[in-house]
């Protein structure tokens, strides 16, 4: 086990590290303030008005927010009922498996490309329903007038995409739980809901507290998947920093936008760890 | 309470390839506290599983009273189980744990206070109802899943060494408590166990099981006396029951075993059951409290023994018994004497063999013969 | 209804579910692939569901033309400098917090997952005002720098419960019969637990391969794949969408069936 050397040998060695993360976040979010709020030698909100009053600026915020509201509980449920079905045994676990978890190893901009060959006016979806004879003319998916069907577009995109970030974490921790806790509530005349209810979940909670957090966290960044497959149609915060930094060239603004999302992911980060402490884990002999 | 049949019970795995448990039949019955023993692998754990629903049987059928359960799912079976790992869920207070069966089962919640109180109070966990999993010790952790087990007063009660993730001390006072409490609520009890001694404690019968089959089914004293097969001799009874080769001889005296470097005349009673085995090579069986060194200590109700001689070769002294160990024709045999018996080592001496207590088996077929 | 039929009723009706997810994953894959590889006159004919026609020209006019090599070559130098920056700074971390006891280090340990979950690259915007001062704007390290920030609190995590995973008694043997600690280290400790290590870099290399914010707004010239991918794809026809997310995708795709066991496992370890 662990052994007492010199005072400060760890120290050394925890400090390289240490630094360097001060030197990546600690100095860009200082840096990051000073863009914002600094202008001309001192404390001026122009810049913050410059990026509140952009016309995309509501318009992405209201986007970016729907999109986490509303992708990250349905994958949770997905992901919880994909882990269930996974940790049977069964024939051809392997291959499913492998699909579901090939998204994890994708960048947001393949992922989207990858859909577009489905969806586009030329893709497989519209080829085979007019072949089917379903449809005569293609169903138009993209272009700024369809706005909601982009959107829900990118819902769907997203939900292939990234749910498997819950799920893996999901799946790890259903492996963890021990057979006989489930087994033991069979017995005692539980069915498989209440197995689910009273059981499974409840045991499962540091893990989905753990898959909720990184994911609703990710999902305020979202950017690649938006921007290459509908642009600035439906604008996002990411994206819009992303556009005033190479675009524009405002990296006050840019900045500004950064730092929001930041905060939103602190402030849910903090909202989370509270609402969803389990207390079977706090307690000591 | 009911009574459990289980009928040609088979459980197969990998495709047949695995017999864990081959064609068992056996009658647990009405208000028993049943042993099912045997070393690990044997299958016991697996038919235990199938009595309570959690494995489908390949093959077989089982009973509970008249009533065929072998496809029900555990829920309809009406029994309760008590775990290795005992199964207490980490995420629920002593009481939740306790209560889960009758919540399950919709009991109103004035009874379930009740039962809860009356199961905690049998287990003197009364304090405890409180606390989570994680507060409390294994000894506590194992009387939070008995008394969960028994809340609901199940028609049958299964245990999987619930003792063995017990230590030492803990587990003699749990083995008297568990025993105890069977015999007060007499509810039908298969007890899964590796370990002779909670068997020989605590079973009113003993099943000894090796390799999928049920080798001998009795009360304890007749599966200690009486095993059926080399098997069961060896696997019951501490230190192990001494096994040598002998053939067997008729002489002008009757018939004898003649092992190296010692005959063993037996009376012809005893002698008539191996005639058809003269000239073949049996096992001969002799537990080591069966014998004793002449002008050392005396057997007790020995009616009938013979001597043979060996050498003192190394003395285990555990303070109320003494281990000795002699060499008979180059083979160890051990002997159990009461008390600390000072013997030189290298010494002579001569054996006294109870030979009312002797066992002979078929070299082949390893059952018992005598 | 009895029982057996309940039950291959609940069978097919889990098969089907299973179906469903496997068409679900799989199409879009299969089909965007052939897409990279079928003739472009074929994907606009709207009766050619699949193409049967095949060619390389998209992909490779892709690569060798609209500079997709480069942006390659230099994905796989920005993650590779990823990988060794980051090893650098979080093994020492990692091995440290995995072996010693010392004050701080529950704080340490708790921070490393504050960051673990504080999204890195939107830090990017403001360090392009660092990078003009230090002249690392547009180049491979300046990015491999900001994927490291992002990879490294991962990696102290994983590196220390790998360490933890090893017997500390097997190195302090090796200290026994007459190594440092350090050498003990190279020889006992490291052997063991580069299995794991070897997962964890493969996950910072897939993490710096994926990332296209930081590294979009940090270069313009020397830009990684999907950087170079994100300007591109919004002007380019549709096959070379097709080709580019096979591009893109192909490795990932091979680190998928090779490491397949891993990755679940390694996110356990990373998580607890």
């Amino acid at each position: 086990m662990a052994k007492k050397v010199s005072k400060y040998v760890p120290y050394l060695l925890v400090a390289p590290a240490l630094i360097y993360l001060g030197i990546f976040i600690g100095y860009p979010m200082i840096e990051g303030i000073k863009l914002v709020f600094y202008e001309n030698g001192g404390f001026s909100l122009a810049t913050v008005h410059r990026a509140i009053n952009n016309y995309y600026f509501w318009p992405a915020l209201r986007n970016t927010l729907s999109l986490v509201v509303i992708i990250v509980p349905t994958q949770l449920i997905l992901a919880l009922i994909f882990a269930l079905a996974m940790n049977k045994v069964f024939k051809g676990r392997n291959i499913a498996l492998t699909l579901l978890i090939i998204p994890m190893t994708l960048s947001d901009i393949a992922a989207g490309l990858i859909w577009y060959s489905i969806l586009s006016p030329s893709g497989f979806m519209n080829k085979l329903l007019i072949n089917l004879g379903l449809i005569h003319t293609p169903i138009q998916l993209f272009g700024y007038q369809f706005h909601t069907r982009e959107f829900i577009m990118l819902v769907f995109v997203e939900l292939w995409r990234s749910t498997v970030t819950i799920f893996v974490i999901v799946l790890a921790g259903l492996q963890m739980i021990s057979q006989e806790y489930i087994e033991a509530a069979e017995v005692f005349g539980a069915g498989y809901w209440t197995r689910l209810r009273r059981i499974i979940i409840p045991l499962l909670k540091p893990s989905i507290q753990t898959a909720l957090l990184l994911r609703t966290i990710y999902a305020f960044s979202i950017f690649g998947i938006v921007w290459v497959l509908v642009g600035r149609d439906i604008p996002v915060l990411a994206g819009e920093a992303y556009y005033q930094v190479t675009q524009i060239k405002d990296y006050g603004v840019g900045a500004f936008y950064a730092l929001l999302i930041a905060i939103m992911s602190l402030t849910i980060g903090i909202i989370y760890l509270r609402l969803t402490k389990a207390e079977y884990l706090e307690v000591r002999r | 309470m009911v009574e459990v049949k289980l009928e040609n019970l088979k459980k197969y795995f990998d495709n047949g390839r695995v017999k864990a448990v081959n064609d068992l039949n056996l009658t647990i019955r009405d208000g028993e506290f049943l042993v099912l023993l045997g070393p690990s692998g044997c299958g016991k754990t697996t038919t235990l599983r199938m009595i309570s629903g959690l494995e489908e049987p390949t093959g077989g059928k089982i009973w509970f009273g008249d009533r065929d359960v072998t496809y029900l799912p555990p829920k309809d079976r009406n029994i309760s189980m008590v775990f290795q790992s005992y199964a207490v869920w980490p995420h629920m207070k002593v009481y939740d744990n306790i209560a889960f069966p009758l919540k399950v089962k919709k009991y109103p919640e004035n009874e379930i206070r009740e039962r809860v109180k009356w199961a905690a109070e049998l287990l003197q966990i009364g304090e405890l109802l409180d606390r989570y999993p994680a507060q409390l010790s294994g000894g506590q952790r194992q009387r939070v899943a008995v008394a969960r087990a028994i809340v609901v007063e199940p028609e049958v009660l299964l245990m999987d060494e619930p003792l063995s993730n017990l230590d030492a001390k803990l587990r003699v006072t749990m083995r008297a408590e568990i025993k105890k409490l069977q015999t007060k609520l007499k509810v039908t009890t298969v007890y899964v166990t590796h370990d002779q001694v909670e068997a020989m404690t605590m079973g009113d019968r003993i099943a000894v099981m090796n390799k999928g089959h049920l080798l001998q089914v009795g009360p304890p004293t007749e599966v200690y006396l009486k095993p059926n097969s080399i098997f069961v001799a060896t696997f019951i009874g501490a230190p192990e029951m001494n096994m040598m080769e002998v053939s067997v001889k008729e002489t002008e005296a009757g018939i004898a075993l003649e092992g190296e470097g010692f005959m063993l005349p037996l009376p012809s009673d005893l002698g008539e059951l191996l005639r058809n085995h003269i000239n073949k090579t049996v096992i001969l069986g002799i537990r080591p409290e069966h014998m004793t060194i002449e002008g050392v200590s005396t057997l007790e109700h020995v009616k009938r023994a013979a001597k043979i001689e060996g050498v003192v070769d190394f003395i285990e002294a555990l303070g109320t018994d003494t281990i000795v160990h002699t060499m008979i024709g180059g083979k160890i045999v051990k002997i159990k004497l009461p008390g600390h018996i000072p013997i030189p080592i290298g010494e002579k001496v001569k054996i006294i063999v109870d030979l009312d207590n002797i066992h002979v088996f078929d070299r082949d077929t390893e059952k018992a013969i005598i | 209804m009895n029982e057996k039929t309940m039950y291959e009723l609940r069978k097919i009706g889990f098969y089907t579910f299973i179906f469903i997810i496997v068409v679900w994953m799989g199409i879009p894959l299969i089909v965007s692939t052939l897409y990279a590889f079928g003739l472009p006159d074929e994907y606009y004919n709207p009766h050619r569901i699949i193409p049967f026609h095949f060619t390389l020209k998209t992909v490779k006019m892709l690569l060798f033309t609209l500079g997709g090599w480069d942006a390659l070559k230099n994905s796989v130098i920005v993650a590779t400098l990823a990988i060794i920056i980051s090893f650098i700074l979080g093994l020492p971390a990692g091995y440290s917090i995995a072996r010693f006891i010392f004050p701080g280090k529950d704080t340490i340990k708790l921070g490393m997952l504050a960051l673990k979950i504080f999204p890195v690259p939107i830090m990017a915007v403001p360090l392009v005002m660092l990078y003009i001062r230090l002249h690392l704007i547009d180049t491979r390290l300046g990015v491999a720098l900001a994927h490291s920030a992002g990879a490294l609190p991962l990696v102290v995590l994983i590196t220390a419960s790998i360490f933890a995973g090893t017997s500390a008694e097997l190195e302090e043997a090796g200290m026994v019969f007459g190594l440092t600690r350090f050498q003990s280290f190279l020889k006992i400790t490291l052997p063991l637990a580069l299995p794991g290590l070897a997962a964890a870099a493969m996950f910072t290399f897939v993490g710096s391969w994926n990332e296209v914010f930081a590294a979009s707004v940090l270069t313009f010239s020397h830009r990684t794949l999907p950087a170079l991918m994100l300007t591109l794809m919004q002007t380019a026809p549709d096959y070379y969408k097709f080709a580019a997310a096979f591009i893109m995708a192909f490795p990932a795709m091979i680190y998928v069936a090779v490491a397949r066991k891993y990755l679940i496992s390694m996110w356990g370890i990373a998580l607890k």
